[in-house]
């Protein structure tokens, strides 16, 4: 082949990623170490999240004065073990904040999809439907949901759910209006493809970098959209621990017991930031310019 | 006692070497332009031309380039290093000493900018004229490249002009400053033949004017014929031959040279002969199509393609030529029913396929295949080779997914590519491989029709013409009819067996290739053949002579 003299072709291949740069490394194994502490969490605690011992509340970590022998992240104001409550609250955030991102990616990509392909009043109504989600704050929605329907899991996780579907929408229908007038798409339609097959054959494949960087980005959107209603106290109901619950209880301790916030606002930045890095890092994966021969 | 003393050069290249990544792209190039000469640096792409032309400017960095090695000197008396100037020197530099027209009239320009706005920049930066002046300035600069109405433009956009006053304007930008050096890469690629006459000779004109030095850059021999003094032939990122115009084209001295003049069509080499009375495969009755007008629509509908009826026999090439706009692509996408006809029949192998539905359609669309213009957009960058190449037949039915790689391989050597090459993704190769990829994929429903929209427009001379050749080789192995739809005249005689030559979304004129480019009818075809660069050993242009000759 020629091609390698091909000056644009060496440009493109100066952009090839040598595999993960520190930093995604870093992002990776900080992503692995959260996903299998999740995973892990009622084996690896040290104690029940929701045992309570008021002899020895309020503790601080180790290496403070008046340390409780085994509570390495120390105790909360009605003596549990922050550290197993982070754990557990670490477990339910991100199960909760996956099962709303693909929520939103199925809801929101098929709308955009439909959107993108079909046009006229269809697309209409859709894109009428994005706008009003932008147009509506969201966190008021959710107040309203949670505060009529009572505060369940299952009603939790479709409102995450539903917070993100509009940016999918967005991209969604963006690209593929983009993609379905390229020449390879005529290109299928002249070979006698239906509007199913391209939708799934050409388009989709073409929507995976941008689709994993929107992912990420809800990810972190909705762990953080948990913790406000958590912390508003409609999220995850008490005693069940989660990150943004814990942030929310542990408020009114700041002065005193600073400990009890601090554990699972790491997380959540942990969480967050290596989310984000790892969406880079996956999208240059899926991409197969980018990917070694 | 009398000497030749040879004027120093305005610009020099010595031994210039740019490298992108690890990979040398051009190794150790070197020449020289006078002032007023013309130097045509011609080469496949690939060869290393465009990123000569972008370290004179030093713009190649910015690609992800670098020049490792060699030198750029530019003026007569005291010249000065380019390849070591400071970045802000290099700002008065360009657009100041030494002025670059690109190919692409419209990226070139900034759409949100008026053109006089624009022209005021370049004016406000190198000759520190504001307001009237700088408004004024830009006026005479657009007198100068006779853009009509020049008072007008200057409130106008750039989407308001067409592509010929656009490369007009960019060229005007490009002399405001009166530079002494004048790079032109590929100008006149993007447009029409006609509208490329007038630009070359504007460039000519402007060139004797002003006494500039320019470097063009083109594929085109035809083009270089038409403008260049001296030639530099580049290959593989290599001086590969350098010399008068004259003296290249009536005998060229390295076999690279005769070989991209043998690929270079020219007109009036020869058509194939028509073909005694083919059976007609296609024929094409009154087709009428038009964009945009409806009951809400605040314009008129545009009549893109205007009652056209035509004939395509088996094992014929109709050649179908026109400028850009006058509804040939609409034509072959009407008949390929990507868009819808208003008026008219489509006949395929005796079958109306226009008034079809979809499902209904689809057995036929088999038996007709497209292969698009661009090579870079025609192929999903997600899809390896093997499943593009294949996906026709396995819409159709033809090949079960089981011996799809088998199926591949036998399509990728059809067209000249290793089988090996199908679990590869489309990025991974050039242009003409692309398009060998596309003529493929046609390939695999064994299509009785080929619509070759514009298949070669995107491709240089050598790899234009592989694919032709491929083009008349499957023609003649299969009897496959080809609708060959091109801008280029000369491509288009070199293939058809018939001709028609569109305008302004009507058939003109219509015949055997050599009847109608012999004793054009129409006005338009007279001018269409008029406007084509015709090159030879005759040498056309008579160059201007550089040496001087002093009493000393």
């Amino acid at each position: 082949m020629t091609i390698a003299a091909d000056p644009a072709f060496a440009a493109e291949r100066r952009r090839k990623p040598r595999r993960a740069d520190p930093i995604q490394k870093v992002a990776i194994g900080i992503a692995a170490l959260l996903a299998a502490s999740a995973l892990l969490a009622p084996l690896i605690a040290p104690y029940d999240p929701l045992a309570q011992s008021l002899l020895s509340r309020l503790r601080p970590p180790i290496g403070f004065e008046r340390f409780a022998a085994g509570h390495f992240a120390g105790t909360d104001e009605l003596g549990r073990d922050v550290l197993s409550r982070s754990l557990h609250g670490l477990r339910l955030t991100l199960a909760l904040a996956f099962a709303g991102a693909v929520i939103g990616l199925l809801i929101g990509g098929a709308l955009g999809l439909i959107a993108g392909l079909r046009r006229g009043w269809v697309e209409d109504t859709i894109m009428a439907l994005v706008d009003m989600q932008i147009a509506i704050p969201f966190t008021l929605v959710a107040l309203l949901v949670l505060s009529l329907m009572g505060s369940s899991l299952t009603v939790l996780v479709l409102v995450l759910g539903i917070a993100g579907w509009e940016q999918y929408a967005r991209i969604v229908r963006a690209e593929a209006r983009r993609l379905s007038v390229q020449p390879f798409l005529e290109a299928a339609r002249t070979a006698g493809a239906g509007p199913v097959y391209t939708a799934v054959r050409h388009i989709l494949p073409n929507l995976v970098s941008p689709l994993v960087v929107q992912f990420t980005l809800a990810l972190s959107n909705i762990v953080i959209l948990e913790s406000t209603l958590s912390f508003l106290g409609l999220g995850v109901q008490p005693p069940q621990p989660s990150l943004g619950s814990m942030v929310g209880l542990g408020r009114d301790y700041m002065p005193t017991a600073p400990w009890i916030v601090l554990a699972p606002a790491a997380l959540i930045v942990a969480l967050t930031f290596s989310v984000q890095i790892l969406g880079d890092w996956l999208r240059d994966r899926a991409d197969v310019r980018l990917r070694d021969r | 006692m009398i000497a030749f003393a040879v004027p120093a050069p305005v610009l020099s290249v010595r031994d210039l070497r740019i490298a992108f990544g690890d990979v040398e792209a051009v190794h150790g190039l070197s020449f020289d332009i006078h002032r007023g000469e013309t130097l045509a640096l011609v080469g496949e792409s690939g060869s290393g031309k465009s990123a000569t032309a972008l370290s004179i400017l030093r713009l190649v960095e910015r690609e992800g380039g670098r020049i490792i090695g060699g030198s750029v000197r530019l003026g007569e008396t005291d010249p000065l290093e380019v390849t070591r100037l400071a970045s802000a020197a290099l700002r008065d530099l360009r657009g100041g000493r030494i002025a670059m027209i690109f190919q692409e009239p419209m990226t070139s320009l900034n759409p949100v900018m008026t053109i006089g706005a624009q022209m005021g920049e370049t004016l406000a930066l190198h000759r520190g004229l504001r307001g009237g002046a700088a408004r004024e300035a830009a006026r005479a600069a657009l007198d100068r490249v006779k853009i009509p109405e020049p008072e007008r433009r200057l409130d106008q956009y750039p989407h308001e002009l067409s592509g010929g006053l656009r490369q007009r304007v960019m060229i005007a930008m490009a002399l405001s400053c009166e530079p002494e050096v004048l790079i032109a890469d590929e100008p006149t690629t993007a447009l029409d033949v006609t509208t490329q006459a007038e630009i070359l000779k504007l460039i000519a004109g402007l060139q004797r004017e002003l006494g500039m030095a320019v470097l063009f850059i083109t594929h085109d021999l035809g083009v270089i014929s038409e403008i260049a003094d001296r030639v530099v032939v580049m290959k593989n990122g290599e001086k590969i031959e350098e010399g008068r115009t004259s003296e290249i084209f009536s005998a060229p001295r390295a076999a690279y040279t005769a070989e991209l003049m043998a690929a270079s069509p020219r007109l009036g080499e020869g058509a194939p002969a028509p073909l005694t009375a083919p059976a007609p495969v296609l024929k094409v009755t009154g087709l009428t199509t038009r964009f945009g007008g409806g009951m809400f629509a605040r314009h008129a509908a545009t009549v893109a393609v205007n009652d056209v009826s035509i004939v395509l026999g088996r094992g014929e090439t109709l050649g179908l030529v026109g400028e850009s706009g006058c509804g040939k692509s609409t034509l072959a996408r009407s008949i390929m029913r990507l868009v819808e006809p208003a008026a008219g029949e489509v006949e395929l192998l005796g079958t109306r396929i226009d008034t079809l539905a979809p499902s209904a359609l689809k057995p036929h669309r088999a038996r007709m295949q497209m292969v698009f213009q661009d090579p870079y957009a025609s192929l999903n960058p997600r899809m390896s080779v093997r499943d593009a190449v294949t996906e026709p037949a396995i819409l159709h039915g033809i090949v079960t997914p089981r011996d799809r790689s088998e199926l591949a391989a036998r399509l990728l050597e059809r067209v000249g590519l290793p089988a090996e090459v199908a679990e590869r993704y489309p990025h991974q190769f050039s242009g003409g491989q692309r398009q060998r990829i596309c003529i493929a994929r046609a390939l695999s429903v064994r299509p009785q029709i080929i619509v070759a929209d514009e298949a070669v427009s995107a491709l240089d001379v050598s790899n234009a013409r592989r694919i032709t050749d491929l083009m008349a080789e499957i023609q003649r192995r299969d009897a496959v009819s080809f609708l060959f739809i091109s801008h280029d005249i000369a491509v288009v005689e070199r293939v058809s067996h018939r001709i028609a030559v569109m305008h302004q979304g009507k058939i003109v004129e219509t015949g055997p290739t050599e009847t109608v480019l012999r004793n054009p009818q129409h006005p338009y075809t007279k001018r269409l053949i008029a406007a084509v660069p015709r090159f030879g050993g005759s040498g056309d242009r008579q160059p201007e002579p550089f040496v001087q000759v002093e009493l000393a």
